[in-house]
Formats: C-alpha cells, structure tokens, sequence
C-alpha cells in the first residue's frame, strides 16, 4: 500500500482528474494548498504597492492505493499535470502502515479497493 | 422641433444619462460573475475600460459620426472634438447633455460585445477593437436609426436601441468568437460561473439602470417616457416568470443564472419598443421573449460556438424579437407615431425586418474586417500556458481573490531580488 502526493497546477487539476478517472484510480481526496518550488514569481502591482508572489498556487492530490495501482496512478498524474514549464509540481510516494475503511472497518488492501455501487439514487 | 431648453426635461435627462452610465458597472458584475474566479478581474475591467476609451473616442469622432448633419449612412465631421456642442436647445435639452446621453448607449453597447470573447482574449487588442467598433460601426448604425439617416426615413421603429445596441453588439460578438476561436478548455472542462451573486447584482443594476436607457430615450419628462418607463417593468417581468415555468416544466428548478438571465433577455426585447405598445403589449411581448433566448442558450452550450456569456442568444435574438414584435404591436394610439401590424399597418413588419437585416450585415462585415485587421498588428488570443494561469494575473497582474500569503514587498531602493524566504509577507496572521 501507498499513498501518492501529487502537487500539480490548479489549470491542470481537472485534466489530471479526468486521467486518474481513465486509470480507474476512484478514491483520492484533493486541497488547494501553495507551495514554493524554485518557479518564477508572479510580480502583481497593487495602486503604489508592488509584490511578488512567492508561494505559488497548487493543487495537491491524496491518493491512497494498493502496490500495483502505484505505477499507472503516476503515470496518469504525469501526463496530465506537465506542461514542460518549471512549476509543474511533484509526486511524493509514500509507504503507508495500515488503511481502514470507516464505514466497514476493512483493513489494507480492501479498504482501498472501491466498490461497485448497487443501487444508486438510495439516499 | 422645439428650440428651448426645458428644465423639467433637463433634469430627468441628466439621472436618465447617470443610470445608463451605471448600467456598463452593472453589465462587469453581470458579466464577472459568469466567469472562474481566475478571469473575473479582466472580464469586469473589458466592461469598466469601456467607460474610458469608448468614452473619449465618443466625444472626439463618435457623436459627429452618429448625429452630425450628413449623409443618409453617416454624419458629417461637423461636430467633430465636440466643436458646435454646446448649450443650445437639442430638442428640448442642451446638445451637450444630448451628447452625453448618447455616449452612455455607445458605451454600453461596446462592452456588450465582450461577453463572446471573455477569458481569452488579449486586452491591448480587446481595447483598440472596442474603441474603433465604436466609431466604425456603432456611430454609423445609430446614425441611420437615430442621427437621420436611411433607416429613420423609411420609418424603421427602434425606440432606444434592440437594433442599434443589442443586435448590432450581438453580430459583433458572434463574429469575435469564430474570429478569436475558443477557450481551451471549452466544451473539455465544465466551465461554471465563480459568483453567482455577482451575476444577480449586475442583473438588478442593469434593470435599475434601463428604466434610463428605455424612458430616457423620450429625451423629455413626458407621457412617452412614462409608458417606456412602465414597459420597462412589465416586459422583465413577463420573461423572468416564463422563464421560470420553463426552467420547472424541464428540470424542477428554478436557477438564479437563469432568472439573471431572464431579466436581461426581457430588457432587451422591450428596448425597441418600449414608447411604441402599450402596457400589455409590453407585457405579452416580454412572455414571448423568453422562448428563443431560452433555447437557444440550451443549443449554444452544445455546439463549437463558444459565445462564452451568450451575448447572441441573449441580445441578438431578444433584440431581433424585441424588433419584429414592435412592428407587430406598436400602436399609434399610445404613441401617436406608427401602428404596427397587429393595428392594421403590416408594412411596419417588413421595415423592421430590413432594419434589422441592414445592422446585422453591416455589423457582421465591419466587425469581421476590424479583427482582422488587429490581427494583422497584434494576435487577438492569449497563449495556452497564460490562458491557463488565467487573466487577471497574465494581463493585469493583480487577482481578485488572493490571500496574499508569501507576497514579498518590492522596494524602489533595494535589490529586490535579495529578499529571504524568511521574510515571508503573512497577511492572515500565521507567523
């Protein structure tokens, strides 16, 4: 088991999305975080006041999966996210010690395996 | 026509000139709150530079080219630099405050042409196409409607604009939009509003501010400005509850996008005929409105058009109904000028129909020549790469809703470059 940290550009997480969906990575959980990775600075003007923006924009991506979804869920995020500019972001990947799924309390493996929606529309 | 200044009408054509200059304001949140987060300042700064340049390209050649004595398509250089505007009686207002009022029409009517191109395009062209469209092919078209020219001979019926304004800015949109291409991202990723609230404001003001553009249009605190005014009030409100049957009947749910945009679609189509049917005349006209706009705003979404804020669907076919049904409806009996079909006259019809069909070919040709032409200077669409980052930071360098966090001060006098990642700007308290 893994967990996959991706840091990718805000305009490319829903490209990235739409190919971890393609790969059939279902679970991850996503957060708007900034970061500072060596690009460029945005330098914006406000009246008199001129900044420069250090911390940079990024979306960052959660992606707990069992080993042999390790290899196609970063293939997916690499595509996806490049652009060949500096600024692209990172993948970090983590081993992780133990998974539960709340509402069942499966461990490992299980926990990270989706299951197959029945009945939809019960709310 | 009268040659003394009436007070009364002085005073209602100055706040009339005021709330159409709050409708371009209201037309950037309008707008703004239609598009993501990360272009709403260059969306809401297309409408609000407007006021500058289209503004002063106005009082240098606009107002001579529209209301100049001159031929039956253009005016004269006459009043070129506002020279001979002055406090003579034009009608029963000072030429000057005239020429005000019809410079808030021009204003509007060129920032209405940025809602096909927003997101995308760059804005030293966006500038230099509203400001020329504004002489070369706003200032003509007024002038064959409003300034004496073939249109006003031949008795064409376009009380304050639904050909001028709102079919003439639509053309011009259309082709803006196929001339520019699409954003990158259309019809591949969902491409939602950030600020729905935004889009109701701008939809309330812009109300607010027709009942100038509509019963300003009288020129004069008179009859016909009350029954433009009392229209103006009943057409939206016709729309805005078809609309909303449409929107139940298809889905369940009622929108706010949807009610924002009923609003505006029912303003347009009333704009022609406002001081020419009577009250529910008006009113059937604005429950007639609401059916083409609606679908084909459901069609737009689905096709390679990408009129990113449906500035065709929205001001070109309200506008274009707004012009037929006034040659249907008008009625001789409220405004003592033509009848309409409806009341016996069915020729109105066919010369609505030209009047319409002369706008749209001009301003299809004229608008399509003048981007071509930008094009040849400088290109018209933002890089994919800017495009993506978006357009508040790639062309105005500020964002509307950054926190600021990691903002580092660039001072005059030191190397800025020297500062330390340690000297970290921490705005929301964290330290």
């Amino acid at each position: 088991m893994k967990l996959v940290v991706a840091l990718v550009r805000p305009e490319k997480a829903a490209e990235v999305l739409e190919a971890l969906f393609r790969a059939d990575v279902q679970g991850l959980t996503i957060s708007r975080v900034q970061g500072h990775g060596g690009e460029t600075e945005k330098v914006e003007t406000y009246r008199g006041t001129t900044v420069k923006m250090e911390l940079q924009e990024k979306v960052r991506f959660d992606i707990g999966v069992s080993d042999h979804f390790v290899e196609p869920t970063v293939r997916a995020v690499l595509t996806a996210a490049r652009t060949g500019e500096v600024g692209d972001g990172k993948i970090f990947v983590l081993p992780v010690e133990k998974i539960y799924r709340i509402r069942t309390g499966e461990e490992d493996r299980a926990a990270v395996t989706p299951v197959q929606v029945v009945a939809a529309g019960r709310a | 026509m009268a040659s003394t200044v009436s007070p009364p009408d002085v005073a209602w054509m100055l706040v009339a000139t005021a709330l159409v200059l709050l409708m371009t304001p209201a037309l950037a949140f309008f707008y703004g709150g239609l598009v993501r987060s990360k272009n709403a300042l260059n969306t809401m700064m297309m409408s609000v530079c407007a006021l500058g340049f289209v503004g002063v390209a106005w009082a240098l050649l606009g107002y001579t080219l529209a209301f100049a004595p001159g031929s039956a398509f253009l005016g004269g250089l006459s009043r070129a630099l506002l020279s001979g505007v002055g406090l003579e009686a034009q009608g029963t207002i000072p030429q000057l405050l005239f020429m005000a009022y019809q410079g808030t029409f021009a204003i509007i009517t060129a920032a209405l042409v940025s809602g096909a191109v927003v997101e995308r395009m760059r804005f030293g062209p966006y500038l230099a196409f509203v400001t020329l469209w504004s002489l070369l092919v706003y200032a003509p078209v007024a002038h064959w409607v409003w300034g004496g020219g073939f249109l006003a001979k031949m008795g064409a019926l376009d009380f304050a604009g639904g050909t001028v304004v709102h079919v003439n800015a639509a053309v011009a949109a259309l082709v803006a939009a196929v001339v520019i291409g699409k954003r990158k991202d259309y019809a591949r990723q969902a491409i939602l509003p950030h600020n729905v609230p935004f889009t109701l404001l701008g939809a309330g003001l812009l109300w607010f501010g027709w009942f100038g553009f509509n019963a300003g249009s009288a020129l004069a605190a008179n009859g016909i400005a009350a029954l433009a005014f009392a229209n103006t009030m009943l057409a939206p409100a016709g729309t805005l509850v078809t609309w909303t049957l449409l929107d139940l009947v298809r889905t369940g749910k009622v929108t706010a996008v949807g009610a924002a945009t009923a609003i505006v679609v029912g303003l347009v189509a009333v704009t022609p005929a406002a001081g020419f049917v009577g009250p529910m005349a008006a009113l059937v006209l604005g429950l007639l409105a609401a059916f083409p706009s609606y679908f084909a705003l459901l069609y737009r979404a689905r096709t390679r058009l990408d009129d990113s804020l449906d500035v065709v669907a929205a001001h070109g076919l309200g506008g274009s109904v707004g012009a037929l049904l006034t040659g249907v409806l008008a009625s001789k009996a409220w405004n003592g000028t033509a009848d309409g079909l409806l009341f016996g006259n069915p020729a109105q019809l066919g010369i609505q129909a030209l009047g319409l069909l002369s706008a749209i070919a001009y301003s299809g040709v004229l608008s399509f020549l003048l981007l071509k032409g930008i094009a040849l200077v400088a290109p018209l669409k933002i890089d994919r790469q800017h495009e993506g980052l978006g357009m508040d930071v790639s062309q105005h360098g500020e964002e509307a809703y950054a926190d600021h966090d990691g903002a580092v001060l660039i001072l005059e006098s030191s190397a800025d470059a020297a500062v330390p990642l340690g000297a970290l700007a921490t705005e929301g308290g964290r330290s």
